[in-house]
């Protein structure tokens, strides 16, 4: 085993360790959101698609670079997008709807 | 490490300490949003500094710039456009959507990765083909199986669970034919190979979502978003790249902390819901209590004067709330019922809906405040003191039979709905839930069926309690 695989292994452990203590204590509340979250996270593979372009110099290598960029750039974009949008409806008080008003859920405590 | 390289992975890790941060303020929905915001700030971070990496190493021909930015520009088109239409009842299938393209490209890396090293050196050996199998693998049943999931979601395929004859035995020579090949690319690098694993992998992940039946949709999106977090950290391994790790690793993580609680809240084991069947062995056993019990119907006006007398009212939603899109309307009938001085809370299952945590979104789109949605635990010493509980299009999790043994519910966690003084039930008629068994609470004393859709039904309540205290 080289000593590379070992550095990655235990960062994987330990983000694993992290992630199971973090994400413990979310309330049933936002699990829709926290797996929208964690699913624009996984949009991180936009980094690796893009390094595939170092050593892509011919049509297969070509084609993959392009899917995987296609994928991983829907994922990333379309994940924080959808994330945002849906954390934007939770709000403390029923509040007057005004459509599209990003107003944060404090200042509308204040207001009603 | 030169300088270069080690201050691209110092920012790669600030890319990671952004998401473990961002994931900690999910915590509450009155940080979350920042959450997500010191997410984003990560992942153009991340973006960025990869983009300085590709221009330092300066190998990416021209045409390599042009597949990438506009394959990415495309993509990110597209997710926006998604993101910015869906509807929030057709989330699950969104996220589906998503753990499938971030499945997808995670095996693409690990594939890509491959045939350069093979073609460079003629071989690729030891502990590069272990993870690179593994990404390609978890990232082409991920993939094959969330398309799967999402065309099932949307009724493109059908909920039932699709059982064929010798479908198992064709499920188990799918794995030993991948893992066999995989394990000769152990030994020995050939590209032949790599695709049998690609195309075994995905027949795979394809059979594996088939016979898993709708309701048990909640499971599986996590399952198959925890498989998406684990080839994207295995696709890190490949490219020795600690972000992807890190963000994986969270992931698949969070994965599987849902998958585990969706479970549990179904009563069922992981193994159970992928191999097909609900309560396959004990379910035969009928309820006979509810058979020949006394059906009690209510009509809107009666069910108006419970509510607008009442002075703690607890709705307790279901899938079928959602699926006649009658979240407004129900949001609607509680404001009405609150300025009349009434106090209204909402009790939600943990598999209320079609993805965790489904209904609270679906809830807080119809602008229903969260504090007002309480938790199954949280809510369930107070419905003794619920003068009505109103329960709209929910049906299994509601169902006193799961306390006693012996029936296909037995130990499923539910909402103590009987506790309530009186109960108005908003269901189509007297079919059976998920399981299949008869609900106990229809035949109880306390409660009076509604039967109607759930948004005729909650329309017709809201007049009649409107021209009430109007």
């Amino acid at each position: 085993m080289s000593t590379a695989l070992v550095t990655d292994l235990t960062i994987f452990v330990l983000a694993l360790l992290v992630g199971i203590e973090v994400i413990g204590k979310v309330p049933a509340t936002l699990h829709t959101p926290l797996m929208s979250a964690s699913n624009s996270m996984h949009g991180i593979v936009i980094a690796g698609a893009l390094l595939i372009g170092v050593t892509a110099d011919n049509v297969v290598g070509y084609i993959l670079a392009f899917v995987a960029a296609f994928f991983a750039g829907a994922n990333v974009v379309g994940g924080y997008a959808v994330t945002g949008r849906m954390l934007k409806m939770f709000r403390r008080k029923a509040a007057p709807a005004v459509p599209g008003e990003p107003v944060p859920a404090r200042r509308q405590d204040n207001a009603s | 490490m030169s300088t270069f390289t080690a201050n691209i992975q110092l920012l790669y890790i600030l890319v990671a300490a952004c998401f473990v941060f961002g994931l900690h303020l999910m915590n509450s929905p009155a940080t979350a949003r920042r959450g997500n915001q010191i997410s984003t700030a990560g992942m153009v971070i991340a973006v960025i500094t990869t983009f300085v990496l590709l221009i330092h190493d300066g190998t990416v021909t021209a045409v390599g710039w042009t597949v990438l930015i506009v394959g990415g520009l495309l993509g990110a088109a597209a997710g926006l456009w998604s993101a910015r239409t869906v509807q929030m009842t057709a989330m699950p299938q969104l996220v589906s959507m998503f753990n499938a393209v971030g499945g997808g490209a995670a095996a693409l890396v690990a594939v890509h990765d491959y045939i350069n090293l093979e073609s460079a050196h003629g071989g690729v050996l030891g502990t590069t083909t272990v993870t690179t199998l593994l990404d390609v693998i978890i990232g082409s049943v991920t993939f094959s199986g969330s398309i799967i999931a999402a065309g099932k979601l949307q009724g493109l395929i059908s909920g039932q669970p699709i059982v064929f004859k010798g479908g198992r035995l064709l499920n188990i020579a799918l794995a030993v034919i991948t893992i066999g090949t995989a394990g000769f690319m152990l030994t020995t690098a050939s590209l032949p190979a790599l695709l049998i694993v690609v195309l075994g992998s995905l027949a795979f992940g394809v059979m594996m979502v088939l016979p898993i039946g709708g309701a048990d949709m909640p499971v599986v999106i996590s399952l198959l978003n925890s498989c998406t977090g684990i080839a994207v950290a295995m696709a890190g391994f490949v490219i020795s790249n600690w972000a992807l790790i890190v963000a994986g690793a969270l992931v698949g993580a969070s994965g599987g902390i849902l998958t585990k609680l969706m479970a549990d809240a179904m009563n069922r084991s992981l193994g159970n819901i992928i191999i097909g069947g609900f309560g396959t062995g004990d379910s035969a056993l009928p309820v006979a209590a509810a058979a020949d019990a006394q059906i009690r119907s209510i009509a809107a006006d009666d069910a108006a004067i419970q509510l607008a007398y009442a002075s703690k009212v607890i709705i307790v939603p279901g899938y079928g709330l959602a699926a006649a899109q009658a979240q407004h309307g129900v949001a609607e009938l509680a404001s009405v019922l609150e300025d009349h001085g009434v106090e209204v809370s909402y009790a939600i299952h943990p598999v209320a809906g079609r993805m965790p945590g489904h209904m609270n979104v679906l809830l807080a789109e119809a602008n229903v405040p969260y504090p007002q949605l309480r938790e199954m635990e949280e809510i369930n010493p107070e419905f003794p003191r619920a003068d009505v509980a109103l329960v709209i299009g929910a049906n299994d999790v509601t169902n006193p039979a799961a306390r006693r043994a012996g029936t296909a519910i037995s130990g499923m966690p539910i909402l103590d709905v009987d506790q309530a003084k009186s109960i108005i039930v908003v269901k189509r008629s007297m079919g059976t839930g998920y399981a299949g068994i008869d609900n106990e609470l229809y035949a109880n004393a306390k409660t009076s069926m509604y039967f109607a859709d759930a948004k005729k039904a909650v329309a017709e309540m809201t007049a009649a309690v409107k021209t009430l205290v109007g």
